[in-house]
Protein backbone atom coordinates (compact mmCIF):
# COMPACT_ATOMS: atom_id res chain seq x y z
CA UNK A 1 0.00 0.00 0.00
CA UNK A 2 1.03 3.57 -0.85
CA UNK A 3 2.41 5.77 2.11
CA UNK A 4 -0.66 7.68 2.27
CA UNK A 5 1.38 10.13 4.52
CA UNK A 6 3.62 12.59 2.45
CA UNK A 7 7.14 13.40 3.73
CA UNK A 8 7.15 10.28 6.26
CA UNK A 9 9.19 7.32 6.63
CA UNK A 10 7.16 4.31 6.63
CA UNK A 11 7.91 2.06 9.58
CA UNK A 12 6.43 -1.67 9.70
CA UNK A 13 4.93 -2.25 13.38
CA UNK A 14 3.18 -5.44 13.17
CA UNK A 15 3.05 -8.63 9.55
CA UNK A 16 2.35 -11.85 9.22
CA UNK A 17 4.70 -13.94 11.15
CA UNK A 18 6.84 -15.95 8.64
CA UNK A 19 5.88 -19.32 10.52
CA UNK A 20 2.48 -19.13 9.12
CA UNK A 21 1.92 -19.84 5.43
CA UNK A 22 -0.25 -18.35 2.97
CA UNK A 23 -2.95 -20.66 3.52
CA UNK A 24 -6.70 -19.38 4.34
CA UNK A 25 -7.82 -21.50 7.52
CA UNK A 26 -11.02 -22.97 8.05
CA UNK A 27 -11.10 -22.04 11.00
CA UNK A 28 -15.25 -19.83 12.10
CA UNK A 29 -14.91 -16.56 11.75
CA UNK A 30 -13.71 -14.97 15.05
CA UNK A 31 -12.79 -18.24 16.28
CA UNK A 32 -9.22 -17.89 18.79
CA UNK A 33 -7.57 -21.16 17.41
CA UNK A 34 -6.22 -18.71 15.03
CA UNK A 35 -5.04 -15.89 17.80
CA UNK A 36 -3.27 -19.05 19.34
CA UNK A 37 -1.78 -20.23 16.08
CA UNK A 38 -0.48 -16.94 15.40
CA UNK A 39 1.06 -16.54 18.73
CA UNK A 40 3.28 -19.78 18.42
CA UNK A 41 4.33 -18.67 15.08
CA UNK A 42 5.08 -15.19 16.11
CA UNK A 43 7.48 -16.85 19.02
CA UNK A 44 8.99 -19.39 16.67
CA UNK A 45 9.68 -16.25 14.07
CA UNK A 46 11.25 -14.28 17.49
CA UNK A 47 13.11 -17.33 18.67
CA UNK A 48 14.65 -18.13 15.32
CA UNK A 49 12.76 -21.77 15.80
CA UNK A 50 11.24 -21.43 11.94
CA UNK A 51 13.77 -24.52 10.75
CA UNK A 52 13.93 -26.57 13.91
CA UNK A 53 10.97 -26.99 15.36
CA UNK A 54 8.52 -29.56 14.80
CA UNK A 55 4.77 -29.41 15.51
CA UNK A 56 2.47 -31.82 16.69
CA UNK A 57 -1.44 -31.38 15.53
CA UNK A 58 -4.05 -33.27 17.00
CA UNK A 59 -7.42 -34.37 16.05
CA UNK A 60 -10.28 -31.33 16.48
CA UNK A 61 -10.53 -28.42 14.98
CA UNK A 62 -6.76 -27.78 14.75
CA UNK A 63 -6.63 -31.01 12.42
CA UNK A 64 -5.10 -29.31 9.40
CA UNK A 65 -2.62 -27.08 11.43
CA UNK A 66 0.22 -28.72 9.30
CA UNK A 67 -1.42 -26.69 6.89
CA UNK A 68 -1.08 -23.14 8.29
CA UNK A 69 2.62 -23.36 10.16
CA UNK A 70 5.25 -23.10 8.09
CA UNK A 71 6.91 -25.39 9.75
CA UNK A 72 7.86 -29.43 9.96
CA UNK A 73 4.52 -31.02 11.27
CA UNK A 74 2.85 -34.14 12.10
CA UNK A 75 -0.52 -35.32 12.70
CA UNK A 76 -1.35 -37.49 15.90
CA UNK A 77 -4.12 -40.31 16.05
CA UNK A 78 -7.04 -38.44 18.45
CA UNK A 79 -4.99 -37.67 21.80
CA UNK A 80 -1.43 -39.40 21.33
CA UNK A 81 0.22 -36.16 19.62
CA UNK A 82 2.18 -36.28 23.78
CA UNK A 83 3.36 -39.49 22.71
CA UNK A 84 4.39 -38.87 19.26
CA UNK A 85 6.26 -35.85 20.20
CA UNK A 86 8.12 -38.16 23.29
CA UNK A 87 9.18 -40.15 20.21
CA UNK A 88 10.06 -37.46 17.89
CA UNK A 89 12.11 -35.54 20.68
CA UNK A 90 14.39 -38.60 21.87
CA UNK A 91 15.01 -38.86 18.21
CA UNK A 92 15.99 -35.80 17.73
CA UNK A 93 16.71 -34.11 21.18
CA UNK A 94 18.13 -30.88 19.30
CA UNK A 95 14.72 -29.82 17.74
CA UNK A 96 11.95 -28.34 19.00
CA UNK A 97 9.07 -30.43 19.45
CA UNK A 98 5.33 -29.47 20.38
CA UNK A 99 1.54 -30.22 20.19
CA UNK A 100 -1.09 -28.20 19.46
CA UNK A 101 -4.36 -29.79 21.70
CA UNK A 102 -8.08 -29.40 22.08
CA UNK A 103 -9.21 -29.94 25.64
CA UNK A 104 -11.25 -33.00 23.79
CA UNK A 105 -8.08 -34.45 22.37
CA UNK A 106 -5.79 -33.40 25.84
CA UNK A 107 -8.35 -33.86 28.15
CA UNK A 108 -10.12 -37.41 27.24
CA UNK A 109 -9.58 -39.48 25.05
CA UNK A 110 -5.69 -38.15 25.07
CA UNK A 111 -5.68 -38.10 29.10
CA UNK A 112 -2.87 -41.08 29.35
CA UNK A 113 -0.59 -39.72 27.04
CA UNK A 114 -0.74 -35.94 28.54
CA UNK A 115 -0.60 -37.38 32.03
CA UNK A 116 2.46 -39.68 31.45
CA UNK A 117 4.77 -37.81 29.34
CA UNK A 118 4.62 -34.52 32.07
CA UNK A 119 5.35 -37.76 34.63
CA UNK A 120 8.32 -38.40 32.85
CA UNK A 121 9.11 -35.01 32.74
CA UNK A 122 9.43 -35.45 28.89
CA UNK A 123 11.33 -32.07 27.00
CA UNK A 124 8.15 -31.54 24.89
CA UNK A 125 6.18 -28.01 25.21
CA UNK A 126 2.35 -28.53 24.86
CA UNK A 127 -0.11 -25.34 24.04
CA UNK A 128 -3.86 -26.59 24.63
CA UNK A 129 -6.41 -24.97 23.61
CA UNK A 130 -9.73 -25.04 25.86
CA UNK A 131 -12.87 -23.94 24.45
CA UNK A 132 -14.45 -26.13 27.08
CA UNK A 133 -16.69 -27.89 24.16
CA UNK A 134 -15.92 -30.44 21.11
CA UNK A 135 -15.49 -28.18 18.54
CA UNK A 136 -14.79 -30.26 15.35
CA UNK A 137 -17.53 -32.53 16.02
CA UNK A 138 -20.75 -30.20 16.73
CA UNK A 139 -19.94 -29.29 20.13
CA UNK A 140 -20.90 -31.68 22.47
CA UNK A 141 -20.06 -31.54 26.26
CA UNK A 142 -16.57 -31.96 26.89
CA UNK A 143 -14.27 -32.97 30.08
CA UNK A 144 -14.24 -28.74 30.41
CA UNK A 145 -17.62 -28.16 30.05
CA UNK A 146 -18.77 -25.74 32.57
CA UNK A 147 -21.66 -26.86 34.72
CA UNK A 148 -24.99 -25.78 33.26
CA UNK A 149 -23.69 -25.09 30.35
CA UNK A 150 -25.80 -25.72 27.12
CA UNK A 151 -23.88 -28.48 24.53
CA UNK A 152 -25.17 -30.92 21.69
CA UNK A 153 -25.18 -33.69 24.52
CA UNK A 154 -26.34 -31.95 27.12
CA UNK A 155 -28.89 -30.01 26.01
CA UNK A 156 -30.86 -29.11 28.90
CA UNK A 157 -26.94 -27.80 30.10
CA UNK A 158 -24.33 -29.79 32.02
CA UNK A 159 -25.80 -31.64 34.80
CA UNK A 160 -22.77 -32.14 37.42
CA UNK A 161 -24.89 -34.89 39.54
CA UNK A 162 -24.47 -37.09 36.30
CA UNK A 163 -21.29 -35.99 34.96
CA UNK A 164 -19.30 -34.33 37.94
CA UNK A 165 -17.58 -30.78 37.34
CA UNK A 166 -14.95 -29.53 34.82
CA UNK A 167 -11.34 -30.82 34.79
CA UNK A 168 -8.82 -28.52 35.38
CA UNK A 169 -5.96 -29.37 33.28
CA UNK A 170 -3.64 -26.77 34.40
CA UNK A 171 -3.64 -27.39 38.01
CA UNK A 172 -4.03 -31.21 37.77
CA UNK A 173 -0.70 -31.41 35.64
CA UNK A 174 1.25 -29.02 37.75
CA UNK A 175 1.08 -31.75 40.47
CA UNK A 176 3.04 -34.15 38.51
CA UNK A 177 6.81 -33.89 40.03
CA UNK A 178 8.01 -34.04 36.20
CA UNK A 179 6.61 -31.03 34.90
CA UNK A 180 8.63 -28.20 34.78
CA UNK A 181 6.59 -25.07 33.54
CA UNK A 182 2.74 -25.19 33.50
CA UNK A 183 0.40 -22.15 33.35
CA UNK A 184 -3.11 -20.67 32.11
CA UNK A 185 -3.77 -17.71 30.31
CA UNK A 186 -6.57 -16.40 28.25
CA UNK A 187 -7.11 -14.81 24.57
CA UNK A 188 -10.35 -12.68 25.31
CA UNK A 189 -8.40 -9.42 25.32
CA UNK A 190 -5.06 -7.60 23.84
CA UNK A 191 -3.67 -7.56 27.24
CA UNK A 192 -4.52 -11.11 27.79
CA UNK A 193 -3.41 -12.21 24.32
CA UNK A 194 0.37 -10.43 24.90
CA UNK A 195 0.42 -12.32 28.03
CA UNK A 196 -0.50 -15.68 26.71
CA UNK A 197 2.20 -14.82 23.65
CA UNK A 198 4.80 -14.41 26.92
CA UNK A 199 4.16 -17.21 28.50
CA UNK A 200 4.47 -19.62 25.01
CA UNK A 201 7.72 -18.24 24.71
CA UNK A 202 8.61 -18.77 28.42
CA UNK A 203 7.61 -22.62 27.37
CA UNK A 204 9.86 -22.72 24.50
CA UNK A 205 12.30 -21.26 26.54
CA UNK A 206 12.24 -24.07 29.05
CA UNK A 207 12.57 -26.55 25.83
CA UNK A 208 15.47 -25.03 24.43
CA UNK A 209 17.41 -25.08 28.01
CA UNK A 210 16.32 -28.77 28.44
CA UNK A 211 14.17 -28.61 31.42
CA UNK A 212 11.59 -30.83 30.80
CA UNK A 213 7.86 -30.32 30.12
CA UNK A 214 6.20 -27.18 29.39
CA UNK A 215 2.41 -26.60 28.63
CA UNK A 216 0.31 -23.35 28.43
CA UNK A 217 -3.48 -24.12 28.89
CA UNK A 218 -5.12 -21.08 26.70
CA UNK A 219 -8.67 -20.57 27.59
CA UNK A 220 -10.06 -19.93 23.84
CA UNK A 221 -13.57 -19.57 22.20
CA UNK A 222 -15.94 -21.34 19.78
CA UNK A 223 -18.30 -19.02 18.40
CA UNK A 224 -20.36 -21.30 16.89
CA UNK A 225 -20.50 -24.07 18.57
CA UNK A 226 -21.39 -21.44 21.44
CA UNK A 227 -24.19 -19.52 19.66
CA UNK A 228 -22.33 -16.49 20.15
CA UNK A 229 -21.28 -13.42 17.74
CA UNK A 230 -17.71 -13.57 17.84
CA UNK A 231 -16.88 -10.86 20.36
CA UNK A 232 -19.56 -12.15 22.53
CA UNK A 233 -18.01 -15.09 22.70
CA UNK A 234 -15.34 -13.52 24.14
CA UNK A 235 -17.00 -11.72 26.88
CA UNK A 236 -18.20 -15.27 27.61
CA UNK A 237 -14.48 -16.22 28.14
CA UNK A 238 -13.79 -13.43 30.39
CA UNK A 239 -16.97 -13.44 32.60
CA UNK A 240 -18.37 -17.53 32.80
CA UNK A 241 -14.65 -19.52 32.20
CA UNK A 242 -11.80 -17.07 34.24
CA UNK A 243 -13.89 -17.37 37.28
CA UNK A 244 -13.40 -21.46 37.17
CA UNK A 245 -10.67 -21.47 34.80
CA UNK A 246 -8.09 -19.23 36.87
CA UNK A 247 -5.40 -17.73 35.04
CA UNK A 248 -2.24 -18.48 37.11
CA UNK A 249 1.08 -19.81 36.97
CA UNK A 250 0.29 -23.34 38.81
CA UNK A 251 4.09 -24.53 38.16
CA UNK A 252 7.11 -23.02 37.69
CA UNK A 253 9.99 -24.74 38.58
CA UNK A 254 13.45 -23.06 40.42
CA UNK A 255 15.06 -24.39 37.60
CA UNK A 256 12.81 -22.04 35.23
CA UNK A 257 12.47 -19.34 37.96
CA UNK A 258 16.46 -19.38 37.35
CA UNK A 259 16.11 -18.73 33.78
CA UNK A 260 14.51 -14.86 35.13
CA UNK A 261 12.84 -14.35 31.88
CA UNK B 1 0.76 15.19 18.32
CA UNK B 2 -0.11 11.70 18.69
CA UNK B 3 1.57 9.05 16.30
CA UNK B 4 0.00 8.39 12.75
CA UNK B 5 -0.64 4.97 11.15
CA UNK B 6 -2.55 3.12 9.03
CA UNK B 7 -3.37 -0.42 7.93
CA UNK B 8 -3.75 -2.97 4.97
CA UNK B 9 -6.24 -5.89 5.20
CA UNK B 10 -5.44 -8.99 3.28
CA UNK B 11 -8.67 -9.90 1.74
CA UNK B 12 -7.84 -13.48 1.74
CA UNK B 13 -7.60 -13.78 5.03
CA UNK B 14 -9.94 -11.76 6.32
CA UNK B 15 -13.15 -13.15 7.37
CA UNK B 16 -15.43 -9.82 8.85
CA UNK B 17 -15.16 -11.67 12.68
CA UNK B 18 -15.30 -7.73 13.88
CA UNK B 19 -13.05 -8.60 16.66
CA UNK B 20 -10.28 -5.94 15.48
CA UNK B 21 -13.67 -3.46 15.29
CA UNK B 22 -14.16 -3.96 18.83
CA UNK B 23 -10.77 -3.55 19.94
CA UNK B 24 -9.58 -0.63 18.23
CA UNK B 25 -9.71 2.01 20.73
CA UNK B 26 -9.81 4.94 18.21
CA UNK B 27 -12.81 3.23 16.88
CA UNK B 28 -11.91 3.56 13.47
CA UNK B 29 -12.74 0.34 11.58
CA UNK B 30 -15.61 -1.31 10.29
CA UNK B 31 -16.77 -3.98 8.06
CA UNK B 32 -17.08 -2.59 4.12
CA UNK B 33 -20.73 -3.80 3.34
CA UNK B 34 -20.14 -2.33 0.06
CA UNK B 35 -18.10 -5.13 -0.94
CA UNK B 36 -17.45 -8.96 -0.61
CA UNK B 37 -14.06 -10.61 0.01
CA UNK B 38 -12.78 -13.54 -2.35
CA UNK B 39 -14.41 -15.60 0.40
CA UNK B 40 -17.54 -14.09 0.70
CA UNK B 41 -16.92 -11.45 3.91
CA UNK B 42 -17.79 -8.20 4.46
CA UNK B 43 -13.82 -7.56 4.64
CA UNK B 44 -12.77 -4.21 7.87
CA UNK B 45 -11.86 -1.16 6.51
CA UNK B 46 -10.26 2.39 8.06
CA UNK B 47 -13.61 4.61 7.90
CA UNK B 48 -11.94 7.34 9.70
CA UNK B 49 -8.56 9.01 10.12
CA UNK B 50 -7.20 8.84 14.03
CA UNK B 51 -5.51 5.72 13.06
CA UNK B 52 -2.24 5.57 15.74
CA UNK B 53 -0.63 2.52 14.09
CA UNK B 54 -1.20 0.98 17.75
CA UNK B 55 -1.61 -2.33 16.23
CA UNK B 56 -3.89 -3.77 19.01
CA UNK B 57 -5.99 -4.62 16.06
CA UNK B 58 -3.38 -7.09 15.01
CA UNK B 59 -3.05 -8.38 18.03
CA UNK B 60 -6.42 -9.64 18.00
CA UNK B 61 -7.05 -10.83 14.86
CA UNK B 62 -7.17 -14.07 14.90
CA UNK B 63 -6.24 -14.42 10.93
CA UNK B 64 -2.85 -12.69 10.85
CA UNK B 65 -5.00 -10.56 8.58
CA UNK B 66 -3.65 -7.33 9.16
CA UNK B 67 -0.67 -5.19 8.11
CA UNK B 68 0.17 -2.23 10.40
CA UNK B 69 2.25 0.82 9.67
CA UNK B 70 3.53 3.84 11.50
CA UNK B 71 4.55 7.01 10.14
CA UNK B 72 8.08 8.19 11.49
CA UNK B 73 8.85 12.00 11.57
CA UNK B 74 12.00 11.67 10.77
CA UNK B 75 13.61 11.10 7.63
CA UNK B 76 15.65 8.25 7.41
CA UNK B 77 19.66 8.74 7.90
CA UNK B 78 20.39 7.05 4.76
CA UNK B 79 17.84 8.87 2.87
CA UNK B 80 18.96 12.48 4.50
CA UNK B 81 22.43 11.04 3.70
C1 LIG C 1 -10.54 -42.29 18.02
C2 LIG C 1 -11.47 -41.16 17.74
N1 LIG C 1 -12.55 -40.96 18.53
C3 LIG C 1 -13.39 -39.94 18.31
C4 LIG C 1 -13.17 -39.08 17.25
C5 LIG C 1 -14.14 -37.94 17.00
N2 LIG C 1 -13.60 -36.64 17.36
C6 LIG C 1 -13.02 -35.84 16.46
S1 LIG C 1 -12.54 -34.37 17.09
C7 LIG C 1 -13.15 -34.77 18.63
C8 LIG C 1 -13.06 -33.81 19.78
C9 LIG C 1 -12.54 -32.47 19.42
O1 LIG C 1 -12.65 -31.57 20.47
P1 LIG C 1 -11.45 -30.70 21.00
O2 LIG C 1 -10.24 -31.54 21.20
O3 LIG C 1 -11.94 -29.96 22.19
O4 LIG C 1 -11.07 -29.73 19.81
P2 LIG C 1 -11.89 -28.52 19.15
O5 LIG C 1 -12.52 -29.10 17.94
O6 LIG C 1 -12.86 -27.98 20.15
O7 LIG C 1 -10.82 -27.54 18.81
C10 LIG C 1 -13.71 -36.05 18.61
C11 LIG C 1 -14.34 -36.69 19.77
C12 LIG C 1 -12.04 -39.31 16.43
N3 LIG C 1 -11.74 -38.52 15.40
N4 LIG C 1 -11.22 -40.36 16.69
S1 LIG D 1 -16.26 -25.08 15.51
FE1 LIG D 1 -15.65 -23.76 17.22
S2 LIG D 1 -13.51 -24.33 17.71
FE2 LIG D 1 -14.00 -25.13 15.66
S3 LIG D 1 -13.30 -23.54 14.20
FE3 LIG D 1 -15.49 -23.18 14.60
S4 LIG D 1 -15.52 -21.73 16.30
FE4 LIG D 1 -13.45 -22.61 16.25
S1 LIG E 1 -10.05 -9.40 13.30
FE1 LIG E 1 -9.00 -10.00 11.39
S2 LIG E 1 -10.41 -11.43 10.36
FE2 LIG E 1 -11.59 -10.34 11.94
S3 LIG E 1 -12.51 -8.59 10.84
FE3 LIG E 1 -10.57 -7.86 11.73
S4 LIG E 1 -9.04 -8.17 10.10
FE4 LIG E 1 -10.84 -9.37 9.53
S1 LIG F 1 -3.54 0.26 14.55
FE1 LIG F 1 -4.69 0.81 16.42
S2 LIG F 1 -5.78 2.69 15.87
FE2 LIG F 1 -5.09 1.78 13.94
S3 LIG F 1 -6.85 0.56 13.24
FE3 LIG F 1 -5.51 -0.81 14.44
S4 LIG F 1 -6.32 -0.74 16.52
FE4 LIG F 1 -7.19 1.02 15.41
Amino acid sequence: MINPLPNTHTQVVYQRPKSLTTAVTHYCPGCTHGVSQRLVAEVLDEMGLREKAIGVASVGCSVFAYNYFDVDFVEAAHGRAPAMATGIKRVFPDRTVFTYQGDGDLASIGMAEVMHAAARGENITIIFINNAIYGMTGGQMAPTTLPGMKTTSSPLGRDIEMTGMPIRMAELLSKMDGSSFVVRRSLHDATNIRKAKKAIRTAFEVQQQGLGFSLVELLSTCPTNWDLTPNEALSFVEEKMIPYFELGDYKVADAVKALKL
Amino acid sequence: MPAKGWIEVNELHCKGCELCVQACPQEVMSLDKTRLTPKGYHPVQLHAEGCTGCAICAVVCPEAALTVYRQIESRPVAAAA
